[in-house]
């Protein structure tokens, strides 16, 4: 059963292709990463699932509903905290809980939703007041009021210091735990990591990788290799008496080799020592989320696209 | 379907926020109190002479006995005469107006009337009755018949020895003596009326529109036309407490008078404390949701905010104005508010009240179906 079905989704503005032709599905009770850096579309899709921005093509079915033409009906069931989410500034956490339960009809425990995302100390506190964290635990809360079945989350830990970001993490644990179908973006890769049961890598409005991290690290990733302390000389040494391929960084003095099957160690090592040269600390090593990360993303920083892309996305949604 | 139950909690959690700032307060309910004392000290000063309007009827004769001369007019002497005096000042009415009309037109409540056969009968010894209008409350209406009689005993004592031939008839009028505090109450009340919800919801709409609050809204049952709803009625009754409390500091601060003693005045009033609100918190919303970011807001809504706020009877009647700026006035949305309390609180004239409400329903009703169409929740 999918809570998520995702096809062919495109969105542009103007020339610029926010999201284009991405294909993804959710299962019920999954937490689902979608990982980029900026601008890579992220949060236009996810605003597209919530309902926020019609898709320009494709097929989109949350809870079996189309977010835009059931708007109505699929905000009843899901919770969203956008990005850098905001609230009226004189009103306490309680407040806008029992507010929000008054405008979903429902009856909640305005206390016991604060004790779950750690925010009962601060039920007394106007909004303004809060610390980054404790107003993300309020969008937390506010998500919560309408027992939905999905949630997304845009960014929620963006901005806030290591304690806090744990402190969110553990909330969204705890919604896991009961089953809550979780959409999370995030350009934090240890966060995609912690949660997500399975992640899909975004980058200029396309998925580059999908799948559980350690099934990303395994098709994109170079597999083992040996690292060696020392210098470009002995690099070279290596390589013109092995059959091994060697690279140098010089930055970090490393003779980096990579490992097709375990016994090129013992070569690579062999051919060390007969060097006389010196060397240093031996490592093996496997690609890191991160690593996978960065050789899939050509254009690391795409700051400038994600300008344009708000700029552009705000103008459209002036009318 | 409209819920009243989500109208009311938007309302409840937005009330306690706005309670909870102090500068809203401030500006609120504080802010034009304060303008009233200001602007009530700087025009509480008396100015010494009465303007009074007098419409002369008076035919004259032509070479009557006794008195050489051709074609003598006595009430152009008579009215030349109290002209002359340090307590009048005499505006001369052109005969063919209907006076009383033009006495409530023109918001005085004193005027005299020469009868047609004034010159006649002063020649021939016959008596003859000067109308003095007057309202018993005024204090001018004293100055205004005492120096009115003082007049006619002189003409009396001049030519026929004291025997009272120019007597005086007095007409009360149930005009009230209208100061100037009279039209800063209901013209200030409107000041209000603009300015509360008009800056309060064009920030609100840009501002929300920035920190994506619509968005996270719309993320929720709650409709924009609830929305709306919601901070018109807040806006309602904002209006309403800052009436009670400008009514009661012009009343008890500056005895200004107010007409408000027949339930059919109270109903009359009810409309603009209603529609007024409705229109400008409508409005502020409009510029708000077409403006691309609240510099722009903030720009566009002085522009449309400010003429009204000076041009639209706020601060002066708009009998001070030059004519081709009362017709501008006539544009502004405001003037149907001003114009209508004025009406109400002031001359007591529902009738023309009544056209006021009119217009105004038209143009609120206009402004807030635009507002909610045009402001948008969600993005394509």
């Amino acid at each position: 059963m999918f809570s998520i079905e995702v096809t062919d989704l495109k969105k542009s503005y103007g020339s610029l292709k926010a999201v284009d032709g991405i294909t993804f599905t959710v299962k019920q009770g999954e937490v689902f990463g979608l990982l980029g850096p900026n601008g890579a579309g992220k949060t236009t899709t996810i605003e597209i699932m919530e309902g926020l921005r019609e898709r320009d093509s494709g097929e989109v079915k949350i809870l079996g509903l189309d977010p835009w033409k059931d708007g109505y009906e699929v905000h009843k069931k899901i919770g969203v905290i956008p990005q850098e989410f905001t609230f009226f500034e004189k009103t306490t956490p309680k407040e806008a809980i029992n507010y929000y339960a008054n405008l979903f009809n429902v009856k909640v425990d305005a206390d016991a939703i604060l004790k779950e995302v750690l925010l009962d100390e601060m039920e007394k506190h106007v909004f303004e007041s809060l610390s980054g964290g404790q107003k993300q635990k309020t969008g937390l809360a506010l998500s919560l009021v309408n027992s939905p079945e999905v949630l997304f989350l845009d960014e929620p830990t963006t901005g806030l210091d290591p304690n806090a970001r744990r402190a969110i993490w553990e909330v969204i644990r705890k919604l896991k735990s009961k089953g809550k179908t979780i959409i999370l973006t995030t350009h934090y890769l240890d966060e995609a990591q912690q949660l997500a049961d399975r992640v899909a890598i975004m980058d200029h409005g396309h998925i580059v990788a999908i799948g559980t991290t350690e099934e990303i690290i395994q098709q994109h990733g170079s597999g083992e290799r040996l690292e060696i302390q020392g210098t470009q000389q002995l690099a070279k040494y290596i390589k013109e008496n092995t059959d091994l391929q060697v690279e140098y960084n010089q930055i970090r003095e490393k003779i980096i080799i990579p490992l097709k099957n375990k016994i090129d160690m013992l070569a690579a090592l062999a051919a060390a020592e007969q060097s006389k040269m010196p060397w240093g600390e031996i490592q093996t090593l496997q690609d890191s989320l991160e690593d996978v990360f960065i050789k899939l993303i050509n254009e690391p920083l795409g700051e400038q696209q994600e300008k344009e892309i708000e700029q552009k996305s705000n103008k459209k949604g002036r009318r | 379907m409209v819920s009243f139950k989500r109208i009311y909690a938007d309302f409840k959690v937005f009330s306690v926020g706005y309670l909870r700032n102090k500068y809203g307060l401030f500006f609120g309910l504080i802010f034009p109190v304060i303008l009233i004392l200001i602007f009530g000290a700087i025009f509480s000063g008396d100015t010494g002479t009465t303007d009074i309007y007098a419409q002369n009827k008076d035919e004259g004769i032509f070479n009557p006995e006794g008195i050489t001369g051709i074609g003598i007019n006595f009430g152009d002497q008579f009215l030349s005469a109290l002209n002359e005096s340090s307590t009048i000042r005499v505006v001369i009415v052109d005969a063919s107006e209907n006076f009383e009309d033009f006495l409530k037109a023109h918001s005085a409540e004193d005027g005299i009337v020469i009868p047609a056969n004034f010159s006649k009968a002063y020649a021939s010894g016959q008596q003859v009755n000067i109308t003095v209008y007057g309202s018993p409350a005024s204090s001018t209406s004293g100055i205004v018949s005492g120096t009115v009689s003082g007049y006619a005993n002189y003409f009396n004592l001049q030519h026929y020895n004291g025997s009272v031939i120019i007597g005086v008839t007095l007409t009360p009028l149930n005009a009230q003596q209208t100061n100037y505090i009279d039209f800063l109450i209901p013209g200030l009340i409107g000041f209000s009326i603009l300015t509360n919800p008009m800056f309060s919801l064009v920030n609100i709409a840009a501002d929300y529109k920035k920190n994506k609050l619509f968005k996270q809204l719309s993320l929720t049952p709650l409709t924009k036309m609830e929305w709306l709803t919601s901070k018109v009625l807040f806006y309602i009754v904002l209006s309403a407490a800052g009436f009670l409390l400008m009514v009661s500091v012009g009343v008890f601060a500056f005895g200004a008078h107010i007409m408000l003693s027949s339930l059919e005045q109270i109903l009359a009033l009810i409309p603009f404390l209603i529609l007024g609100p409705t229109l400008f918190a409508s409005l502020g919303m409009l510029v708000g949701s077409v403006a691309k970011n609240p510099e722009t807001a903030g720009v566009i809504g002085n522009i449309v905010t400010f003429p009204m706020m000076f041009l639209a009877g706020t601060f002066f009647p708009l009998s001070m104005m030059p004519k081709y700026l009362q017709t501008v006035a006539h544009v502004l949305p405001l003037f149907y508010v001003t114009e209508g309390l004025n009406n109400v609180m002031v001359y007591g004239n529902i009738t023309n009240a009544c056209i006021d409400i009119a217009v105004l329903g038209v143009i609120t009703a206009v402004i807030f179906l635009l507002a909610v169409k045009l402001f948008k929740w969600r993005e394509d």
